[in-house]
């Protein structure tokens, strides 16, 4: 395939950037987006160029790292991860264009990585079950409904990937927020900080900057973890009931 | 079972070795014998639990003056990191990705050991003990593992807490399932999501440190040296990788919990940053590097397709509970779709030569067969380019079949999806075929390493106050790690290993004050500058990928499944080569004082290179099979695997030797009192 590349380079944080194009060739619908760029780079290399700064790591899908708007869609025209999207879902002779997240929340590092750590201080604020280690009883100590189990665990894979913040017209981390909100509180585990937690988290979440949930969806339609629309009524419902009881 | 004959486990079952062969002379100089300085007596049930005791306590008061620093944040320094805070310790948290979140045990899809025996089936401490130093073909250490068995239940309970979220079955309790080569039920997964869940635990729980002030977390910031003070391990220099900055961090101790070097194959199932630059830098400064050659090659991943692939993908073993592998009986059928192929044309071949055990043989003797399938000739799929032996290319098909035809006739469709769902989206993700009609292809692929930085008992390297868990430390697994370890051996070491011994140590502590002026740590930052500097000035014509490529291709091809002497030889030559032209002839663009991957990947190649080598003479040195190692001048003459336990029942610890030196070989006898050691058989 011969395709053509709209790229954002922009050197550091404080510098501006703009879009660059690139043409390649030879590539085989069997590579993955991250390993089509991996070839542009060594060619960028080769060329004396400085190459495209991305961020990747496991490509497998799970890590959550990679982090792209192609063609203006995060992660581009798949239900998948960039990893995970092949260019088999493109055609010979397209152009693409690719921009890091785009939100106010996740400032620009390099050319497509952009700084996440808002999300850890999300879970900082209380994204956790507060149990020490050595202290905890047999694991058969308190059983857990097999339906909220499963609630629990599909909520759970969400991979901090950041896209449904990206996918927002109002960059709302809701989605995110609502997952770890319904995981933690559908346990029995999570019960005693349920109220404090979203609390707490939504908290900090306005406090990074990120934008209030409007309920457009685009999020849902973005995340390659299928986490549904409905966490974020979890979450509200929650708030809710914190709010009414004084957490 | 093991015959026990002494049932206090205290009088030796085993001689030590005694090696007559020596392939790798020429290669190495041999050191003094090494023994583990603080090795437990006693029964060995009682061991771990008198240690406990033993070791000396710090008072509250004074863990707010111990400064602990943690390289890694994947499963062992993640929970270690969250209980040495909990306990009131100052940690600080390094890693190099962009949150802790993202360490590659997130990837782990299999599951969890832990002797729990909720299923009645006969499973116990003991047993899991056993299971575990048979499956590494006896060369781990029976205290370690001993202990690993022990707090295993203490693990499901500790991540239950923490709201991880196991499968469960209808009655609300934990399920479980059998992993390849166990025949007791005691894997604890989370669907094929198990690192990723349990990695989030920890996460969770370090972050709750974070917020309460005990942790502090330095994230996208690479460890490139380890300070060293007057014999003490006494700080690490980082550098952030945002900024460029080359920073000093001085600590009471330092704790790597940096991962395996899998990626020194270049092509594996390990997360594009692991890397082996952490254990490597200690390793250059005297820390022994352990057992190297012990690698893990995982039978179920998705074949190598072309040049471009940058990893391969694992899909989980328990895959092979349902599925059926099987190859064309005849070379000429390969070409065909697999529908076009008869049920007597078809060659089950593990069913056939290991009947009791079928498709569920441990990971190194299915690996290898399917190895020896398509060597035949027999592989199907794209046939790719590859080293042969001789050091030309050559063309062949790797890849078997994984037949789930049987499986959905007899549980239906449904059932499969259920079970198997994400694993078959993905491969089909990454092949573009349909796994619910035309079976699987799968080959197998390196996973990871059983070798890393020797440590004693307390997981204390040979450099006082330098522990080492998880991954990066060799003890526990000897060379054949199972399925459902590695995990169980991450949380062991962080949750309750390292937080017991640490502070034995640490109760000599707090260590006189440090100053970045002294002399030792000005030199390390220096060292790290002048590296940074001379990458970036070679200004040659080869990028680190491209070097990192050809190195994998070298490992794999002579010090992958099946090594000899002469490949062995070879390859130690064409990495020699190879470090030559990669200090002469690098290209790395971009500058010092910014965000630079390129920079990062030479510094990592460099250090790989540097590994192959020691691997491959560790490898010659060891003129056995064990493990997923296979020796091919060590094989019975029906071609399994061969141990040499007169000869060979021993840790090979390599001292540095030098830039130009040889590296020293430090024996470690492996002594057994509790298990009987057996020549194994899967037939
Ligand atoms: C695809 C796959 C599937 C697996 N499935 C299973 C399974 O089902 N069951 C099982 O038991 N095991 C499994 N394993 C093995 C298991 O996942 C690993 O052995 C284990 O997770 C390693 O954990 P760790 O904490 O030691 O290291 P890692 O999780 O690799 O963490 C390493 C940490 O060190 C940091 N780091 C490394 N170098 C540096 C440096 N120089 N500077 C700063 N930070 C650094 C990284 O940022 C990271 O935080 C699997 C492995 C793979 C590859
Ligand atoms: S909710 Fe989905 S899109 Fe948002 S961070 Fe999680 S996985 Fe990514
Ligand atoms: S690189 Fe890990 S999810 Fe894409």
């Amino acid at each position: 395939m011969r395709i053509t590349l709209n790229i954002w380079r922009q050197p550091n944080a404080a510098s501006a950037g703009a879009m660059h194009a690139y043409e390649l060739d030879e590539i085989s619908e069997d590579m993955s987006f991250l390993e089509m760029l991996d070839v542009l780079n060594e060619n960028l290399n080769e060329q004396g160029e400085d190459p495209v700064a991305f961020d990747s790591d496991c490509r497998e899908g799970i890590c959550g790292t990679c982090s792209l708007m192609i063609n203006g869609e995060a992660h581009g025209p798949e239900v998948t991860t960039t990893c995970q999207l092949h260019m088999r879902s493109f055609k010979d002779g397209d152009t693409i264009t690719i921009e890091p997240w785009r939100a106010e929340a996740f400032p620009v590092l390099k050319d497509l990585i952009v700084d996440r750590s808002a999300f850890d201080r999300i879970i900082q604020a209380g994204g956790y079950i507060s149990v020490n280690t050595g202290s905890a009883p047999d694991a058969h100590a308190a059983p857990v409904e097999k339906k909220k189990a499963d609630r629990a665990f599909d909520v759970a894979t969400c991979i901090s990937c950041g896209a449904c913040v990206a996918a927002c017209p109002n960059g709302s981390a809701s989605l995110f927020l609502g997952a770890k909100i319904t995981h933690l509180g559908e346990l029995p585990q999570g019960q005693p900080e349920r109220y404090s937690r979203v609390v707490d988290m939504v908290a900090q979440h306005d406090h990074e900057g990120f934008g209030g949930c409007t309920n457009i969806g685009e999020c849902t339609a973005a995340c390659p973890k299928e986490i549904p629309l409905d966490v974020i009524s979890q979450l509200n419902k929650d708030l809710r009931t914190a709010l009414k009881q004084g957490r | 079972m093991a015959s026990i004959t002494d049932p206090s486990h205290t009088t030796a079952l085993n001689s030590p070795p005694v090696q007559v062969s020596d392939d790798a002379r020429g290669y190495y100089t041999l050191g003094e014998p090494l023994v583990d300085p603080v090795a437990p007596t006693g029964p060995i049930q009682n061991r771990w639990t008198q240690r406990q005791f033993d070791n000396r306590l710090v008072n509250p008061a004074n863990r707010r003056k111990l400064e602990v620093i943690m390289v890694g944040t994947g499963l062992a320094g993640g929970a270690a990191a969250a209980t040495l805070g909990e306990a009131g310790y100052n940690v600080k948290s390094f890693c190099y990705q962009d949150s802790p979140r993202r360490a590659h045990s997130i990837a782990a899809q299999g599951g969890i050991n832990a002797a729990k025996n909720y299923k009645e089936d006969g499973d116990s401490t003991f047993r899991l003990f056993y299971d575990t130093v048979k499956g590494g073909d006896y060369r781990s250490r029976e205290s370690n593992v001993y202990r690993l068995a022990e707090v295993s239940a203490n693990i499901i309970d500790q991540c239950v807490a923490q709201g991880v979220p196991f499968a469960r079955e209808y009655g609300g309790l934990l399920d479980n399932r059998s992993f390849g080569g166990v025949q007791v039920s005691r894997t604890f997964y989370a669907r094929g999501q198990t690192g990723q869940q349990l990695l989030i635990g920890a996460y969770q729980a370090m972050e709750r440190q974070v917020a309460a002030g005990t942790v502090k977390q330095y994230t996208r910031h690479e460890m490139l040296e380890v300070v060293i003070v007057e014999g003490k391990a006494r700080g690490i220099i980082a550098r952030d990788m945002v900024t460029g900055e080359v920073e000093t961090h001085l600590a009471d101790v330092v704790v790597l919990a940096t991962g395996g070097y899998g990626n020194v194959f270049f092509l594996s199932t390990n997360a594009m940053g692991s890397n082996v630059t952490a254990a490597w830098r200690a390793h250059r400064k005297g820390a022994y590097m352990a057992n190297p050659c012990y690698t893990q090659i995982h039978p179920t991943c998705i074949p190598v397709t072309g040049d471009h692939q940058s990893k391969l993908t694992l899909m989980s073993e328990s895959l092979r509970n349902d599925g059926r592998i099987w190859v064309p009986k005849n070379a000429a059928d390969c070409e065909k779709h697999p529908s076009e192929i008869p049920e007597e044309d078809r060659d089950y071949y593990l069913e056939r030569i290991y009947p009791s055990f079928g498709n569920l043989v441990p990971r190194d003797i299915a690996s290898r067969q399917a190895k020896n399938m398509c060597d035949e000739g027999r592989g199907v799929g794209p046939a790719v380019k590859e080293l042969a032996e001789d050091g030309t290319e050559r063309w062949v098909r790797r890849g078997v079949y994984l037949d789930f035809a049987d499986a959905i006739a007899r549980m239906g469709r449904a059932t499969v999806e259920t079970k198997y769902g994400n694993l078959f989206d993905m491969y089909a993700r990454i092949t573009g075929e349909d796994p619910y009609s035309t079976p699987m292809r799968i080959y197998p692929a390196v996973h990871y390493v059983m070798g890393g930085l020797w440590v004693d008992y307390h997981l204390q390297s040979n450099i006082p106050g330098l522990f080492v868990t998880g991954e990066a430390n060799f003890s526990d697994h000897g060379a054949n790690r199972l399925g459902a370890s590695a995990l169980m051996q991450g949380l062991a070491d962080g949750y309750f290993v390292l937080p017991n011994t640490i502070r034995d140590y640490l109760a000599d502590g707090p260590f006189e004050k440090l100053d970045e002026s002294h002399p030792d740590v000005v030199a390390a930052k220096a060292d790290v500058e002048h590296r940074i500097a001379t990458f970036l000035s070679i200004n040659g014509t080869r990028s680190a990928d491209s070097y990192h490529k050809e190195l994998g291709r070298i490992m794999w091809e002579y010090c992958g499944m099946e090594r000899s002497e002469a490949g062995l030889k070879k390859a130690i030559g064409m990495i020699q080569e190879l470090k030559k032209d990669f200090w002469s002839n690098l290209k790395v663009l971009g500058t010092a004082d910014s965000l630079n991957q390129s920079l990062e990947k030479a510094g990592r190649t460099a250090d790989f290179i540097e590994l192959g080598e020691l691997m491959c003479i560790d490898a010659l040195n060891r003129r056995e099979s064990c493990g997923g190692h296979f020796r091919a001048e060590s094989q019975t003459e029906d071609g399994e695997a061969l141990r040499h336990d007169d000869e060979f029942a021993y840790v090979a610890a390599w001292e540095w030797g030098g830039e130009d030196g040889q590296p020293v070989l430090h024996k470690e006898d492996l002594i057994y009192t509790a298990i009987e050691m057996k020549q194994r058989s899967y037939k």
